[in-house]
């Protein structure tokens, strides 16, 4: 079986399930729902570069590059914050960030 | 089977089983190498289709760096896995992808596309047309890029960043401004009498 585009989109579209099956199964964990999105945005990037090969054109693998820098930012950030509150709080979980509640 | 053929299912296996254990490791550290692990097979992946500077950027960008940030907050956090048993969220978690991947499934099955792959144009190597795009149709997407990156960098460093009061700092401007005559005194003490701080 020779493999073909539908593959790659099998396999990205396997790989985004499973994280959102992670954000949802570890929603009390911060750090873990941070690894599934990088998760969910390596399975939106196998799409993109899976179409891009597909149908010859490099664009695709532009919008790779973009999606891998924001998802670098997003890390860098969201770990920050993760630090920050964990300074102030002493924990991470996600049921003590309720203060907007009031 | 061809060696490529084998290659993407030893990679796609390897990815889909990483990733799981991503998802449902017992520890945080765990987790983190098993993500190493996805990205490093989502390489080879890249490579296989032809991507070979993205999957280098694969290679570096998570691999090396946001990898080991992970590693380092996990390390420095030390917080275990919080939040009660997995077992409790599993349905929901099932129930979730099971929608999801239903959604995916009437997707691909409503009209997915066909034909052979077409190959990318001749002569010139991946890297090098990456390159014809980004600065030439691509040139202002790719400036906001950098200037995304060096705003999460200042904002990471000022989120993170502790004041620590009574720390001796190096005053460099201090440093460059002072003079001979202000920092220096040659005296001729009488003997037996030595030098006093206030003797002037």
């Amino acid at each position: 079986m020779t493999v073909t585009l539908a593959h790659y989109l099998i396999l990205g579209g396997a790989v985004f399930t499973v994280g959102i099956v992670g954000i949802v199964l570890n929603r009390r964990n911060v750090i873990m729902i941070l690894m599934a999105i990088e998760l969910l945005l390596l399975a939106v990037n196998l799409n993109l570069v899976a179409f891009s090969a597909h149908l010859g054109d490099p664009a695709g693998q532009v919008f790779t590059l973009f999606v891998l820098t924001v998802a670098a930012a997003e890390a860098a950030v969201g770990l920050a914050i993760l630090v920050v509150f964990f300074r102030l709080r002493g924990t991470i979980a996600v049921e003590d960030i309720q203060d907007l509640k009031g | 089977m061809a060696a490529p053929d084998l290659f993407f299912w030893l990679c796609s296996a390897v990815l889909m089983l990483s990733s799981v254990f991503v998802v449902s490791a017992r520890s945080l550290v765990h987790a983190v190498f098993f993500l190493i692990l996805a990205f490093l097979n989502a390489a080879g992946l890249f490579i296989l289709l032809g991507a070979e500077f993205l999957g280098m950027m694969m290679l570096i960008v998570y691999v090396g760096a946001v990898a080991v940030l992970f590693l380092f907050v996990v390390m420095t956090l030390d917080t275990g896995r919080p939040g009660g048993s997995l077992r409790a969220r599993l349905p929901a978690a099932l129930a979730a992808g099971a929608i999801l991947l239903l959604e995916l499934a009437f997707v691909a099955v409503a009209g997915g596309p066909g034909g052979s792959p077409e190959p990318l144009p001749g002569g010139v190597s991946n890297t090098r047309a990456l390159g014809r795009l980004i600065y030439t149709d691509y040139a202002a997407l790719f400036e906001l890029a950098g200037a995304i990156l060096l705003v999460a960098m200042i904002g990471a460093i000022v989120l993170a960043h502790r004041y620590r009061p009574g720390v001796r700092r190096q005053n460099p401007v201090r440093q460059f401004v002072r003079r001979q005559g202000e920092s220096v005194r040659l005296e001729d003490p009488a003997v037996g009498a030595g030098v006093s701080e206030q003797g002037r």
